[in-house]
C-alpha cells in the first residue's frame, strides 16, 4: 500500500512530468525521423550513430562560438549527410539495410569521438557550453525551446504524411514501389529524400541531448536511445501521434524507475529499477506489436526493371 | 470510309534478357477507338513487349511514336503523360492505403503544401459514373474484391486521362460474369475513343472483346488478323506453330474412394473458418475438379489433404481409413502424390539438385541411403531414370533446379510423385505459367494416372482446365464446397454463378442433374 502511495504522489507532482517531457524529448525526435525513413520502406539501424553525431556536431558548433539555434542547424545537416550515406547504400545500391545501418552507426559513434578529440585533445574533463534554458512557463510547461520544437514536429510529420502529395508518395513508396513506380514516381528520389530528412531528425534528437538537457559532450551519451526508438517505432504501428505517446510512456517509466530509486533505493538493488522501463517497453510492444502492420516494403530494396 | 488515327505505332522493337530474346522487332500499330488483342503462350513475349511500351523496360533497338511523338523509352513518368495506361496482371496497388489514394498518388505536384482530396474524389467518382465502373474511393484497398481492385486499376488510368489502356491477362483472376462486365467496359471506353490492348492467352476472350488480333510466339510477330476474319483453328495453329488436339478423357467407371472428407472444418483464428464443413469424396478413376475464385479455401484444401493443417472439427479417410493428424510424410507414405500450388516455393528446392529433389520425399528409404549416409550412386541412378520417363530437359541430374524452364520444374515434380504409383493425386494448379505443350503432357499424365486407377483431386482457377479434365466438378466459395456435380451436366455460366456464391442455384442443378 505505502508502495502504491509513493507512485500516486510521484504522479501528481509537476516535477515529475517536467521530466518526463524532458527525457521523452530525444525519443519523439528519433521516433519521428525512424518512422519517415520506414515508412518509405528503408529501415535505419544508423541512428544510434547519427544521433551520436547530432550530439556531437550540435555541441562543437555551439562550443566554436556559434549560437544555439545554429548549432540545432549544423546537427540536422551532419544527420542529413549521414542519412543521404545510408541512402546511397540502400537505395540506389540495394544493399542490406540491417547491415548498411549498423555501418553507420560504428561510423557515426566512432567519427564523433574522433572528431572531438582531434578537435580538443587536452580536454580531460569535458568543456561545457551554455545550453537553452527552460521557458519561463508554469509547472511541467517549463520546458526547453528544444521540446516545443519537438512537439511540434510531431504535428508537422504527421501533416505532411497524410495531408500532402509528398507524404503520400511516401508511403506509397513504402507499400508498394512498383505501384508508385507506375504511377510516374521515382522510387530512388523519394526513399533518399525521407532517409535524409528522417535522419535529420535523429541527430536532432542527438542535439537535445548536449545543447538542451546537458551542457557537454561524452562519447557514452546516447547509450542505447536509437534502439529504444526503432522499438518506439513498431509500438506507434508507424503512426506519428502514438509515436509521442510511445515516448511519453517510456518517459514516464524511465522518470518513474528513477523517483523509486531513490525512495526504494535501500530495499531492492537499483539495478532492477533500471530494468523496468525497458521491460515495460518490451511487454508493451508485446501487446500492441503483435498486430502491427508493417510497411510492406520495408527492407525490400527496389531494383527498376528486374525480372 | 477512311480508317481511324493511328495513336500508336511500335517500330523494330527487340528486347534480349541474357541470351534470352524476349521480342524480336516487333512491329504494330494501334489506331483510335480500336480493341487490339495480344495473344500467344506463356514466354511469348506478349508482358515484355507492353512492358517496354509503359516504359517499366528499356528496348534494345526500336522505337515508339504515340500520337506521333516518339516516346523516350524506359520512362512510365512520360508513357503517363503520353497519355497510355497500363493495368498489369499483378496489381500495382497497396493494400494499406485507400482506392483514391491510391488512384491520386502522384498526379499533383510534390512539393503543393496540401493534396486536394475533395477534388480528386470528385473527379474520381465522375469518371466512375462515366465509365459505369463501381467503386468506393475510401475503401481501403486490402479490402476489395479482385473485380474491384482491377476496376480501381481502371480507373487509376483513366484518372491520368489515359488515351491508350494496357490491360495484361486482366480475365486471369476474374469469374466469367466479372470478365462480361470487363468486356463491356471496354467497349464504353473505345466508344469514347479510347485505344485498347489486352494481352490474352485465352481464345474465347479475343473473340468476345477484340477487333484486332496479334499473335506473338517466341518473341516475335507471327501474324496480325481481323478478328472478324479469323477462327480459333487458324489463331490456335498460329500460337503453337502446330495443330493441337484438345485432351479426351475416356469415361471410366470410378472406383472406391480413396478420400473422403466429412463435416471437414478448419478455423482461420480470425473470421469465418478457411473450410466450413467441407463434404468431399474423391474415387479411384475419377478426377474431382475444385472451381472457385482464388482465396476461397483451395489452399486450406490443399494443405489439409498434404497433411500440412489438421481439422479442428469434421473427419479424413484414405482408402477408408481414418487418419488423425499425419503429418506430410504419413500422407506420402499413404500414396498421396502432391503438385504443389507454387512449385518454386513449394515444390522444388532451387538451389538443389535435380537429384537430391527427386529423392527429397523418399530419402529415408533404404533405397536411398544405408547408416544414415545418402546412397548417391542409388540416387542418380533413380533420378536418371525419371528424367528419362518424364521427358525433364536438363543437362543431367546435377544440374541445378533452378535453371530448369518451368515446364521441366513441373515435369519433374510429376516424376517424383507419379513414379510410384500413388493412390491419391493432389494437383494444385497443376498447369499455372506453363506453355501450351507442357500443359497438355500435363494433362496427359493425370489422365494416365487416372486410368491407372487414381484419384486425382484437380484444383485450379483455370475453369477451361477443369472443364476439359474433370469428372465431376465442385465450387469452393468462402470456404464451402457444393456438392459434386457430375461434368457435362453444368454450363460455364452455372458455375460462375457458383463461383461468385450464387448458390440458390444449386436445387435446378442437382434436380437436372
Amino acid at each position: 500500500m505505502e508502495l502504491f502511495q509513493t507512485i500516486l504522489d510521484i504522479l501528481v507532482s509537476a516535477a515529475f512530468w517536467t521530466a518526463v517531457l524532458r527525457i521523452a524529448t530525444p525519443y519523439i525526435l528519433g521516433t519521428l525521423g525512424e518512422l519517415l525513413c520506414e515508412r518509405a520502406g528503408v529501415l535505419n539501424l544508423g541512428i544510434e550513430g547519427i544521433m551520436t553525431m547530432g550530439a556531437m556536431a550540435g555541441w562543437m558548433a555551439v562550443y566554436q562560438g556559434a549560437d544555439l539555434w545554429t548549432g540545432v542547424l549544423v546537427a540536422a545537416l551532419c544527420g542529413g549527410l549521414m542519412g543521404l550515406l545510408h541512402a546511397t547504400l540502400t537505395v540506389p545500391l540495394g544493399l542490406s539495410q540491417h547491415v548498411a545501418g549498423i555501418g553507420v552507426t560504428l561510423l557515426g559513434t566512432s567519427l564523433s569521438y574522433f572528431v572531438y578529440r582531434l578537435v580538443l585533445p587536452q580536454a580531460s574533463t569535458p568543456p561545457t557550453i551554455e545550453p537553452f534554458q527552460p521557458l519561463a512557463l508554469p509547472g511541467a510547461l517549463a520546458q526547453t525551446p528544444m521540446t516545443y520544437l519537438a512537439l511540434i514536429l510531431v504535428a508537422v510529420v504527421a501533416y505532411v504524411l497524410y495531408r500532402t502529395p509528398v507524404g503520400l508518395a511516401v508511403r506509397m513508396v513504402g507499400e508498394n514501389p512498383a505501384a508508385a513506380e507506375a504511377q510516374g514516381l521515382s522510387v530512388t528520389a523519394v526513399r533518399i529524400g525521407a532517409v535524409v530528412a528522417g535522419s535529420a531528425l535523429m541527430a536532432l534528437a542527438g542535439a537535445f541531448l548536449t545543447l538542451s538537457a546537458f551542457n557537454a559532450f561524452f562519447f557514452n551519451m546516447v547509450n542505447g536511445r536509437g534502439w529504444i526508438c526503432i522499438a518506439l517505432v513498431v509500438f506507434a504501428s508507424w503512426r506519428p501521434g502514438k509515436a509521442l505517446l510511445g515516448a511519453v510512456l517510456f518517459a514516464a517509466f524511465d522518470a518513474l524507475q528513477l523517483r523509486l530509486q531513490q525512495v526504494a533505493g535501500g530495499v531492492l538493488p537499483y539495478q532492477l529499477f533500471l530494468m523496468m522501463p525497458y521491460l515495460l517497453s518490451i511487454l508493451a510492444l508485446v501487446l500492441v506489436a503483435r498486430r502491427a502492420s508493417y510497411p510492406r516494403a520495408l527492407m525490400i530494396p527496389y531494383r527498376k526493371g528486374e525480372r | 470510309m477512311t480508317s481511324p488515327p493511328i495513336v500508336l505505332r511500335l517500330s523494330g522493337i527487340t528486347k534480349r534478357f541474357g541470351p534470352l530474346v524476349a521480342n524480336e522487332s516487333i512491329s504494330l500499330t494501334l489506331h483510335k477507338g480500336e480493341v487490339l488483342a495480344l495473344l500467344g503462350e506463356n514466354g511469348a513475349g506478349k508482358t515484355t513487349l507492353m512492358n517496354i511500351l509503359f516504359g517499366h523496360y528499356v528496348a534494345d533497338e526500336g522505337g515508339i511514336e504515340a500520337f506521333g511523338q516518339p516516346l523516350p523509352p524506359g520512362s512510365p513518368r512520360a508513357a503517363l503523360a503520353a497519355g497510355i495506361g497500363m493495368v498489369h496482371q499483378h496489381f500495382t496497388l497497396a493494400d494499406n492505403l485507400s482506392v483514391l489514394d491510391n488512384i491520386a498518388v502522384g498526379t499533383e505536384s510534390l512539393w503543393r503544401p496540401r493534396s486536394d482530396r475533395a477534388a480528386a474524389k470528385a473527379k474520381l467518382l465522375d469518371l466512375a459514373r462515366r465509365f459505369g465502373l463501381e467503386v468506393r474511393p475510401d475503401a481501403l484497398v486490402g479490402d476489395l474484391s479482385v473485380g474491384e481492385r482491377q476496376r480501381a486499376e481502371i480507373l487509376k488510368a483513366l484518372y491520368r486521362d489515359a488515351r491508350v489502356l494496357i490491360l495484361d491477362e486482366p480475365t486471369a483472376v476474374l469469374t466469367p460474369q466479372e470478365s462480361a462486365s470487363l468486356f463491356d467496359t471496354l467497349r464504353r471506353l473505345t466508344a469514347d475513343g479510347l485505344a485498347v490492348v489486352f494481352i490474352s492467352h485465352k481464345m474465347n476472350e479475343v473473340f468476345a472483346a477484340s477487333d484486332t488480333v496479334a499473335v506473338l510466339r517466341g518473341g516475335r510477330l507471327v501474324a496480325t488478323r481481323k478478328t472478324a476474319e479469323t477462327d480459333r483453328e487458324e489463331l490456335a495453329e498460329l500460337m503453337v506453330g502446330r495443330a493441337l488436339k484438345p485432351p479426351s478423357p475416356t469415361p471410366l467407371e470410378p472406383g472406391e474412394p480413396v478420400l473422403t472428407l466429412s463435416g471437414v472444418t478448419v478455423a482461420s483464428g480470425h473470421g469465418r473458418p478457411l473450410l466450413d464443413g467441407v463434404d468431399l469424396t474423391v474415387r479411384r478413376r475419377q478426377i474431382v475438379g475444385i472451381a472457385g475464385v482464388s482465396g476461397n479455401g483451395q489452399t486450406a484444401l490443399a494443405e489439409l489433404v498434404s497433411g500440412l493443417i489438421h481439422p479442428d472439427s469434421g473427419t479424413m479417410a484414405l482408402k477408408g481409413e481414418a487418419i488423425g493428424n499425419a503429418e506430410p510424410a504419413e500422407m506420402v507414405r499413404r500414396g498421396v502424390a502432391r503438385i504443389p500450388e507454387d512449385r518454386h516455393a513449394a515444390g522444388l528446392v532451387g538451389a538443389m539438385a535435380v537429384w537430391e529433389n527427386l529423392i527429397a520425399e523418399r530419402y529415408h528409404d533404404p533405397a536411398f541411403q544405408r547408416f544414415g549416409l545418402i546412397r548417391r550412386a542409388a540416387a542418380r541412378a533413380y533420378a536418371e531414370e525419371v528424367i528419362e520417363a518424364f521427358d525433364v530437359r536438363c543437362p543431367g541430374p546435377d544440374a541445378r533446379t533452378q535453371l530448369l524452364s518451368g515446364g521441366n520444374m513441373q515435369k519433374l515434380i510429376l516424376g517424383r510423385t507419379l513414379a510410384h504409383g500413388p493412390d491419391l493425386i493432389l494437383a494444385s494448379q497443376p498447369t499455372r505459367g506453363l506453355d501450351v505443350g507442357a500443359v497438355s503432357y500435363v494433362h496427359g499424365r493425370l489422365l494416365e494416372a487416372r486410368a491407372a486407377g487414381a484419384g486425382v483431386l484437380l484444383i485450379s482457377e483455370d475453369l477451361d482446365e477443369i472443364l476439359a479434365l474433370a469428372d465431376g466438378i465442385t465450387v469452393a466459395y468462402h470456404g464451402r464446397l457444393t456438392p459434386v456435380l457430375p461434368h457435362g451436366r453444368v454450363s460455364v455460366r452455372q458455375l460462375g454463378l457458383l463461383m461468385a456464391g450464387h448458390w440458390e442455384i444449386l436445387p435446378e442443378i442437382v434436380d437436372a442433374a
